[in-house]
């Protein structure tokens, strides 16, 4: 079955747990022990009504302070598709969080409070799911049942959005706006009749009739090795197989390739899935293919089309979600993770930082502090072969590693 | 005939992928082991990911001395039947060594007390990757879980500060002494490990059927009279049903559920009309809404 991904989005308190708890009622996913301990739970704080954030705030600081602090991931299906939704936080501070959320998903949901209208929060997501090329963005104008249902107000905001839309440089988004009451379960699963001047389709409708395809056929077919396979058992003596996943367009048998680094050429003689062979590896398939000539290939190298090569370089120019405490200083250096591959990476040029409000740039910039957003140059030790990312999802992204720390601090768009 | 891969499970080739993640970036990975339904779809996820060769790491049961034979049994037939290296460490020894402390009382469990056996076997080993079949819906405290959890050097899960985890990128670098909890079927739901069994013909634990069974009653649920391991009142009352069990954890926290069941498509009709969670059935779950956390936070998968 299709699985689809979405993330949310939308400052503290515009209800995007109430949302995902809204669509989990109304599609019958909550089970009925969680609905009676949402129920319990709800009665206990002295509400008059059933807080469906209790279903996905996991964690006892979050239930204590009443915020989304890291991301949840909550499941539903329909007869159409499966469906996993990354809640992510709206607090500025978690912005990583929300980056890390976006990162795997196809659609996006931007929540917006009917009474706030578009804010500062609003700006910052839309361009964070621009940055990460989320191709469809539901603009869900929530709290309807607080402006008495009005079309002026739900057009207003539509407006004021239409604005941010004009700034934004991935153009090929499409952006659906949805006037609902998550609280009051309008326009979520169920039509409302309270919005008659609304002739659109309820957020539901609108997901199961959204094609998820488009963002995995981006690109053309790149193959990163993540493993050799030798057996050297007496049936497989000979057998050396390179595991991986197809990200693009897809591979087949006799296809002429080019291993990377190395640039040796060969064809492709067999691909496996478990013990049964295949003519073709579609996108995201994870396969292992045997090679006519015995070349020279380990993990981290990448398998390409001859005909369609990345660029191979030593540096490069990216923009940079910095995620960490500690600055990220000119001249410092890091493991850069590039799909499965790892290399040494040293700050080359900070250039300019990105207002994610859309409120212009700062240039003269040498550091860069937590949930800051820059287009900044690094040098590394051995080329990388990548594409950009607008071009290639996953070949044209990375992380950045504190070789200290281990922690990931950063995630990477190649310009 | 044009043969192509575009109709492998998504899922599936996540999993896959994860699996090879963890062969590649860790010195020594263990597949943790319960010889229920989750581990067992690791074992096949496994097998899948690196053939022709064999599971590159060995699994690994931590027994509470409490498990229904049948799982025990079938255990062992797997891991014979598919040449596998496992490692048995016992909560009877821990409780032996004076580490932890046996429960007492109705609601006495040893599930918990599993930790702390398996901080050990870790430090014994010097494991540095445990592979664990939890899934993100199971519960809310996993929902915020990462596929790569980093656990400190006291086994401790840090939620507060979790690394951030983009795009397929996987980051496995850790210190001496840390290690991570892999979980390749986190965006599984239970019905999707139910189908993949029926799909992919797997054998499990006859448990998981239908079967006539000593039981008796409390707060709701029903509870196995067989052993006596589960503690039982004078005046709750033994009785044979007809039930399943829809997940397999300790005999003392695992509460059976009334069903006919008898074949795997059944089973799979059953859960997709279930309106109960699967981990309702847990009682160890319910000691409070922060159950599941607490238990992480000390070191539990």
């Amino acid at each position: 079955m299709e699985v689809l991904k979405i993330a949310t989005a939308g400052s503290v308190d515009d209800g995007k747990s109430t949302l995902i708890g809204r669509i989990l009622y109304d599609t019958k996913s909550l089970t009925s022990d969680k609905l009676e301990a949402i129920e319990k739970t709800s009665k206990q704080k002295g509400y008059d009504y059933l807080d469906f954030s209790l279903a996905t705030d996991g964690l006892v600081a979050e239930r204590e302070q009443g915020i989304t602090i890291d991301v949840a991931h909550i499941y539903f299906s329909t007869q159409a598709k499966s469906y996993i939704i990354a809640d992510t936080p709206g607090h500025v501070e978690y912005t990583r969080n929300m980056v890390t959320g976006a990162s795997t998903s196809q659609a996006a949901i931007i929540l917006i409070d009917a009474r706030k209208g578009v804010i500062e929060q609003t700006n910052r997501h839309f361009f964070i799911n621009n940055l990460l090329r989320v191709k469809d963005i539901i603009v869900a104008i929530n709290k309807m049942d607080l402006v008495d249902f009005s079309e002026e107000k739900y057009n207003e905001i539509k407006a004021d959005f239409e604005v941010l839309m004009s700034k934004r440089d991935y153009q090929d988004q499409k952006i659906t706006f949805i006037p609902v009451s998550a609280l009051k379960g309008d326009n979520v699963v169920n039509k409302s009749k309270q919005t008659p001047w609304y002739k659109g389709q309820t957020l539901l409708e609108h997901l199961e009739n959204l094609d998820r395809k488009d963002i995995y056929n981006v690109g053309t077919p790149r193959f990163p090795v993540q493993y050799v396979i030798r057996p050297k058992t007496d049936e497989f003596h000979d057998f050396r197989g390179y595991a991986g996943k197809v990200y693009g367009g897809e591979l087949s048998v006799g296809d002429e390739v080019v291993a990377l680094p190395s640039q040796t050429k060969s064809k492709i003689k067999e691909i496996y899935f478990y013990n049964d062979t295949y003519k073709t590896a579609s996108r995201r398939s994870s396969v292992t293919i045997t090679l006519e000539d015995d070349i020279n290939v380990s993990r981290g190298d990448m398998l390409v089309k001859a005909n369609d090569l990345p660029k191979i370089d030593k540096q490069f120019t990216a923009t940079i979600s910095w995620m960490d405490s500690k600055n990220l200083l000119t001249g410092s250096k890091y493991v850069l993770q590039h799909g499965v591959n790892k290399v040494l990476a040293k700050v080359d040029a900070i250039h300019h930082k990105i207002n994610p409000d859309y409120s212009g740039i700062e240039t003269d910039v040498n550091a860069l502090g937590m949930n800051d957003i820059a287009s900044v140059t690094f040098k590394l030790n051995k080329p990388i072969y990548f594409d950009e990312f607008k071009n290639h999802r996953t070949n044209g992204s990375f992380i950045l590693i504190d070789s200290h720390s281990n922690n990931t601090v950063g995630a990477g768009f190649i310009q | 005939m044009k043969k192509d891969t575009s109709n492998i499970n998504p899922l599936e080739n996540e999993a896959i992928y994860i699996m090879r993640e963890v062969a590649a970036q860790f010195e020594k990975p263990v597949l943790l082991f319960s010889g229920g339904k989750d581990s067992i779809t690791l074992v096949r996820l496994a097998q899948k990911a690196f053939y022709p060769a064999k599971i590159p790491f060995p699994l690994m049961h931590i027994d509470t001395g409490h498990n229904f034979p049948e799982t025990i049994e079938f255990r062992d037939r797997l891991v014979d039947e598919l040449g596998l290296e496992l490692i048995v460490r016992n909560v009877q020894d821990s409780i032996n060594e004076g580490k932890v402390k046996e429960e007492s009382g109705k609601y006495a469990s040893r599930n918990s007390l599993q930790t702390t056996t398996l901080l050990d076997a870790i430090e014994e080993f010097k494991f540095d990757a445990c592979i664990g079949g939890a899934r993100r819906d199971e519960e809310k405290a996993r929902a915020k879980e990462r596929i790569f959890s980093v656990r400190d050097d006291f086994g401790q899960w840090d939620e507060k500060n979790q690394r951030p985890e983009l795009f397929d990128m996987l980051n496995g670098q850790i210190e001496l002494g840390q290690n991570v909890r892999v979980f390749p079927i986190s965006n599984w739901t239970e019905l999707d490990v139910w189908s993949y069994i029926e799909k992919e013909n797997i054998e499990i634990p006859s448990i998981y059927f239908a079967h006539t069974r000593a039981t008796f009653l409390r707060d709701g649920l029903i509870w196995s009279a067989d052993d006596e391991v589960v503690y039982r009142e004078e005046n709750e009352v033994v009785e044979e049903r007809e039930v399943r069990f829809r997940t397999v954890g300790d005999m003392s926290c695992t509460a059976a559920v009334l069903s006919d069941a008898s074949d795997i498509a059944t089973v799979v009709q059953e859960i997709r009309n279930s309106t109960i969670s699967e981990r309702g059935a847990r009682i160890d779950d319910k000691r409070s809404e922060a159950a599941m956390e607490k238990r992480k936070q000390q070191g539990y998968f």
